[in-house]
């Protein structure tokens, strides 16, 4: 139904927004592709509600420019710039059935008659939601509700589809089944997709780009395994996971990345140590970690103390101290921390050069 | 939700002081209307019979319909506007809202009736005013007519329309309305399709207190109506005092009663009671 040309391109230039004293976004620029599906992600008061709120056109930024396809669009209302938006809590119209709230923007649009009713039909189809036309949204449950905020935001084609915490009103099982519902409707319609969540979970499974933010500001924008695995600073690095920061000296440029001395031991990174030198922070994944008896020269490692662990079911949570007092977690076979515990000493973390990145020492 | 026993026990020993109140001045005196209306002067129902062949009784009845009806349209149209403003404008513009819909409630019904009265008659402010700018040559006929009382019950009763209203505007969610505009309605369209439809329940409240209040109405139309445009009110009011005929006054005053009964049962059959306040 939807031509892939017709998604929108948006390009947010310098974008700031100031609540009184409170700056809830600064300066902030982003491009989002033609049909791409951009995720939002930060804790709440971040900003990211705020910049889906400026997107949509019911918040006016205080300063910076929004382009749509090359137009500016920063003055334009909400009612004028046709994109789609999906609420927390769906904000269906209560007194309208299934039919009605879906039929709603091409009613609005001035649509005939038969185009509203095959367009709604298709829509409807669609979206799984045959047999509940007449209904009122008060009778259908949370799942079909979503459902219908999603046909009613996409059925007049929209460049782009904005949506916030579309999914935080339902059980974990069926957010699953909306989450893989939505990459098909993502892929069918090729519409641009912006999503806001606090799930970095949600953010990494769905979106082809995910935007992190942290107190009004964009800390970092890129495809899901690069913010993972190559996070920025250590607020991104914490926010999409868990994760270990060991302590490290002497960082300096080398053949194929850096090293430096953690806990006097000399390790390697493939990361190049552009940002930072002397003084810096190791960061490793705990799925990236192995627990070994005794780490091979020129291996990383470091030696640690096994102290505890959460069964997991497919694999134990271990938590470590390491003679320097640094905490440490893995994520290991269960096998291998129930002999890691019963030791009850010392054992050998080590973990590849490609999977551990530097941060810069302290701050964010 | 129920509650526990306990909680309803509670409850209905809080209430029963005002029950009890409301049994020994209303409903047993109101026994006693009920049997005038049946044994005075003369056992039976011809004082309901004489209510049905009475032509000043009925013209009486419909007047008052009609001007219940009247003042309900346009004291609940007034009463959103303000409400309106009330619960979704700016701070300054609440207060002087607020301010609107308390004030009357400080003012006697009588001081108002007469302040309409001083304002309204043929040598009042708008008479003099227009005919001294030359807009009209004979002063106008605004009172001791129904367009007097219509304006003097509607003043009285746009504040109590004011309060499901404000209820009904307050509960409703803003998201729904961002969502609306978000999907390219504009501002009118999503007031008349949206915000009106969902604050339904606040206007039937509205228009049934207002209809039930306006039924009962003594004060306003004896004074602005000048005994010219009678309701139903003054009508038992002249057969019990003036024109001894207690029984037909009393069976006049149980049709009222039962009639107004009904109307409150219909409300609460589409409106919840905490809907209205």
């Amino acid at each position: 139904m939807q031509q892939p040309g017709r998604a929108a391109e948006i390009k947010a230039i310098g974008i700031g927004k100031s609540f009184g004293s409170f700056r809830a976004l600064d300066n902030l620029s982003l491009n989002i592709g033609r049909g791409e599906f951009l995720t939002l992600l930060g804790p709440s008061g971040s900003g990211k509600t705020t910049f889906l709120m400026i997107l949509a056109g019911f918040v006016q930024p205080t300063e910076g420019k929004l382009l749509s396809d090359g137009t500016d669009i920063t003055d334009r209302p909400a009612e004028q710039r046709a994109a789609g938006m999906v609420f927390q809590g769906y904000a269906l119209f209560p007194h309208m059935s299934v039919e009605a709230n879906i039929a709603f923007p091409l009613k609005v649009r001035k649509k005939s008659a038969t185009e509203i009713k095959k367009r709604v039909g298709e829509m409807i189809e669609r979206v799984g939601l045959v047999g509940h036309e007449k209904k009122l949204p008060s009778q259908l449950s949370g799942g079909q509700q979503q459902r219908v905020a999603l046909a009613r935001a996409l059925v007049f084609e929209p460049g782009v589809l904005l949506l916030d915490e579309p999914f935080s009103a339902l059980d974990k099982s069926l957010r699953g089944q909306m989450q893989a519902e939505m990459k098909r409707l993502h892929q069918e319609t090729g519409t641009t997709f912006v999503f806001v969540t606090h799930d970095q979970s949600e953010a990494l499974a769905l979106s082809s780009r995910v935007a992190i933010f942290n107190h009004g500001k964009l800390l970092q924008v890129g495809a899901p395994d690069e913010v993972y695995d190559r996070p920025d600073n250590r607020f991104v690095a914490e926010f999409l996971g868990e994760i270990n920061m060991l302590p490290l000296k002497g960082v300096k440029p080398a053949d194929n990345g850096s090293t430096g001395l953690c806990e006097d031991r000399a390790v390697s990174m493939h990361c190049k140590a552009e940002k930072v030198r002397g003084d810096a922070i190791l960061a490793i994944r705990p799925e990236h970690m192995s627990i070994a008896r005794e780490a091979a020269a020129g291996e990383n490692g470091i030696a640690a103390t096994a102290i505890a662990s959460t069964y997991l079911g497919a694999a134990t949570k271990l938590d470590l101290t390491t003679r320097q007092g640094a905490k440490v977690t893995v994520s290991v076979p269960n096998e291998v921390a129930a002999a890691a515990l019963s030791k009850g000493n010392s054992v050998w973390l080590t973990w590849p050069a490609e999977k551990g990145f530097l941060l810069p020492e302290g701050g964010q | 939700m129920r509650g526990t026993l306990s909680d309803r026990m509670g409850a209905a020993l809080l209430m029963a002081p005002l029950l009890l109140f409301l049994v020994l001045a209303y409903a047993w005196p109101f026994l006693g209307v009920v049997k005038w209306s049946f044994t005075l002067p003369t056992p039976g129902l011809g004082q309901y019979q004489a209510l049905i062949t009475d032509d000043l009784v009925q013209s009486v009845f419909i007047r008052t319909l009609r001007i219940a009806a009247i003042v309900t349209v346009v004291s609940v149209a007034a009463a959103y506007a303000i409400t309106v403003v009330w619960v979704r404008g700016t701070p300054a513009q609440r207060l002087i809202a607020e301010f609107c819909i308390l004030v009357p409630f400080w003012i006697s019904v009588l001081t108002r009736a007469f302040g309409w009265v001083a304002l309204l008659s043929n040598r009042g402010l708008i008479n003099t005013w227009l005919q001294s700018i030359g807009f009209i040559s004979e002063p106008l006929t605004l009172v001791r007519n129904e367009f007097g009382v219509v304006v003097g019950m509607t003043h009285f009763l746009i504040p109590f329309a004011v309060f499901p209203l404000a209820s009904a505007m307050r509960s409703l969610d803003e998201r729904v309305l961002l969502a609306a505009r978000g999907l390219g309605s504009s501002r009118m369209r999503t007031f008349w399709t949206v915000f009106v439809p969902m604050t339904r329940s606040g206007i039937i409240g509205s228009a049934m207190i207002v209809f039930v209040f306006s039924l009962g109405f003594f004060v306003t139309p004896a004074i602005l109506g000048g005994g010219r445009s009678v309701m139903i009110a003054e009508l038992i009011y002249l057969r019990i005092f003036q024109s001894p005929d207690w029984g037909l006054g009393a069976a006049i005053s149980v049709v009222l009663v039962v009639f107004v009964g009904a109307l409150m049962a219909l409300l609460f059959r589409y409106v919840k009671p905490k809907q209205l306040v």
